[in-house]
């Protein structure tokens, strides 16, 4: 009898969970896999099938000066926006937590870019960054400085990439420690009020290290999105000038769907997974011993 | 510390939110700004400058931004449906039945949290062209459909229904499914509402898939409908540009500031678990 209703337990368990694997599987698992065959295949063109050419494009990979300048600037692109974002999204939400003076205002203030789509979020910007006319040349003209091409020259664009990005994502990432930190007891804080410890102490002491799993997931988020978001740089530069403000996944998609080289893109996905593979294991294993820390 | 220097610490914490608040808004501020006020007041701000929609108008008439709109809709509305159907019975399987291969299907599920089909976008393309699909709406649509986050999501609130609900309702008579619809769902309400915000803003803002798989009108989003057109970079002002942006994130917004607490308490629920 209990046999009979595991096995009953069994096929209902397997069928349920089988129209979302169907799609899970097909549209995710499936195509990490092909990825990596296809990778070892060159681009199949009209009539001309896709010839095996083992390890041709990693070859071409490693010797593509445009491949290591994407990954720096990815590089440089999550350290920007990483950090600055996360300590942002702390201070955030610390104010908004606190019982500020409008914090109503603020809290709207700080949420509203995460509803605002990026590709939208960027017309906007694009007009702050126009040479001489836009709002940053402006401010700056008051100080007698003169106009920069802030997204048209290779020092500026990439860091004027990062500045929409951070101001899009602190606060979306805002809300999660604000969770955590209503979940944080007040007696805790009050005790170390009551000690005579002033508010410097307590944040670092108390609870920025309650923090700690929000801070991991966060960051993992943030590593995930690092690799994601591209959808402004389609506005901003184009990946210009001369790819200094271009991602791995944006170069991806040139090589894909602007030079139709898909056995190279292919490639250069297989790349990206190691990466964002790599990062989570990494980072997994570098917030543990922290984030039991109490 | 002196009472003194309380106030002191917190004037300044109140300034410093307030400068930060009023720099986060300023973009769309700004937006809005440019939006309802002539092409002559783009850069210069006196109160005194004449409102007008006709930015709004001009925006409307030179893209097929109803059709956008319709697009757009029918995308959010599919791949909720879908993914509520689909992360339903799959978190339910995953939260109260014993079956060889859980814990592996359960991984697998979990892995998409890490690769999104966002990144997949070469071999997605090339599946969409094998099913003949690509440019159509359902293409924008599938590789989201069996979202990892909301299995994972559904499946955390089933595992806190008692089991004594799903027993009582066994023992009157309820098959397995009964019991999904009769019970755990509408204890999940919650988890649905505040799944539903995310992935329609989610889906709303999307935009380089629907890019690469859309190349008609007759299928292309509001974000991607709205790149195509600020993209013709001769004679359209920038008012204009700025009228239709805050229209394609228009409904967003609006919803946004109304139902904001929902909203923020969405994705903080979306966020704890």
């Amino acid at each position: 009898m209990k046999a009979l209703k595991l096995k009953r337990d069994w096929i209902i368990g397997w069928l349920l969970l089988l129209p979302a694997m169907v799609f899970l599987f097909a549209f995710t698992h499936i195509p990490a896999i092909t990825s990596l065959v296809s990778s070892f295949y060159s681009t199949p063109r009209g009539r001309r099938p896709a010839k095996f050419l083992g390890l041709d494009n990693y070859q071409r990979m490693f010797d593509d000066p445009v491949f290591w300048k994407v990954l720096g600037n990815n590089l440089w692109f999550a350290l920007g926006t990483i950090p600055l974002s996360i300590a942002l999204a702390i201070v955030m939400a610390l104010w908004v937590n606190d019982k500020l003076p409008g914090r109503g205002f603020a809290r709207m203030a700080f949420f509203t870019p995460t509803v605002l789509p990026l590709i939208a979020v960027a017309n906007i910007w694009l007009f702050f960054y126009t040479p001489g006319f836009g709002l940053f040349d402006q401010l700056l003209g008051l100080f007698g400085l003169p106009a920069t091409n802030w997204l048209g020259s290779p020092e500026t664009a990439l860091n004027s990439v990062i500045v929409v990005t951070v101001w899009k994502e602190a606060g979306f990432f805002m809300i999660f420690y604000l969770a955590a930190l209503q979940a944080i007891p007040k007696t805790l804080i009050e005790a170390a009020q009551i000690e005579g410890a002033n508010r410097w102490t307590i944040f670092w002491r108390i609870t920025f290290p309650l923090l700690m799993p929000t801070t991991l997931f966060v960051s993992i988020n943030a590593v995930i999105n690092c690799f994601r978001l591209v959808d402004h740089i389609f506005i901003l530069t184009d990946g210009g000038p001369d790819n200094a403000s271009a991602l791995l996944l944006f170069y991806i998609f040139e090589t894909a769907f602007r030079f139709w080289e898909s056995g190279y893109a292919a490639t250069l996905t297989v790349a990206l997974l190691v990466m964002l593979c790599l990062l989570a294991i990494g980072q997994f294993f570098f917030f543990d011993r922290k984030v039991h820390y109490k | 510390m002196t009472s003194q220097r309380i106030s002191y610490d917190r004037t300044l914490n109140t300034v410093a939110a307030w400068t930060l608040a009023l720099l986060w808004i300023l973009p769309l501020a700004y937006a809005v700004w440019t939006a309802i006020h002539p092409a002559a007041y783009e850069a210069h701000f006196t109160l005194s400058a004449p409102l007008t929609l006709e930015n709004f108008q001009k925006a409307w008439a030179a893209a097929p931004f109803a059709r956008y709109f319709l697009n757009t809709i029918l995308l959010v509305t599919l791949i909720l449906a879908c993914q509520f159907f689909l992360c339903t019975l799959a978190a339910y399987a995953f939260a109260r039945f014993e079956f060889p291969g859980r814990s592996i299907f359960f991984t697998l599920v979990l892995l998409q949290l890490l690769v999104m089909p966002d990144i997949l976008i070469v071999e997605n393309y090339k599946t969409m062209r094998l099913l003949d699909l690509v440019d159509t709406i359902p293409a924008i649509a599938l590789p989201y459909v069996a979202s990892g986050f909301g299995i994972f999501l559904l499946r955390q609130t089933f595992l806190t229904v008692p089991r004594e609900l799903d027993e009582a309702a066994r023992i009157e008579g309820s098959s397995a499914l009964g019991v999904l619809w009769r019970v755990y769902i509408p204890l999940a309400k919650p988890t649905y509402l505040a799944y539903g915000l995310v992935s329609v803003s989610h889906h709303w803002n999307n935009f380089l898939w629907p890019l690469i798989v859309t190349n008609s009108e007759e299928t292309r989003p509001v974000t991607v409908g709205l790149s195509v057109f600020s993209a013709i970079d001769s004679g359209v002002e920038w008012s204009v540009i700025n009228a239709a942006t805050l229209m394609t994130s228009g409904p967003l917004l609006i919803a946004f500031l109304l139902f904001q607490r929902q909203f923020v308490q969405s994705f903080m629920r979306a966020g704890i678990k």
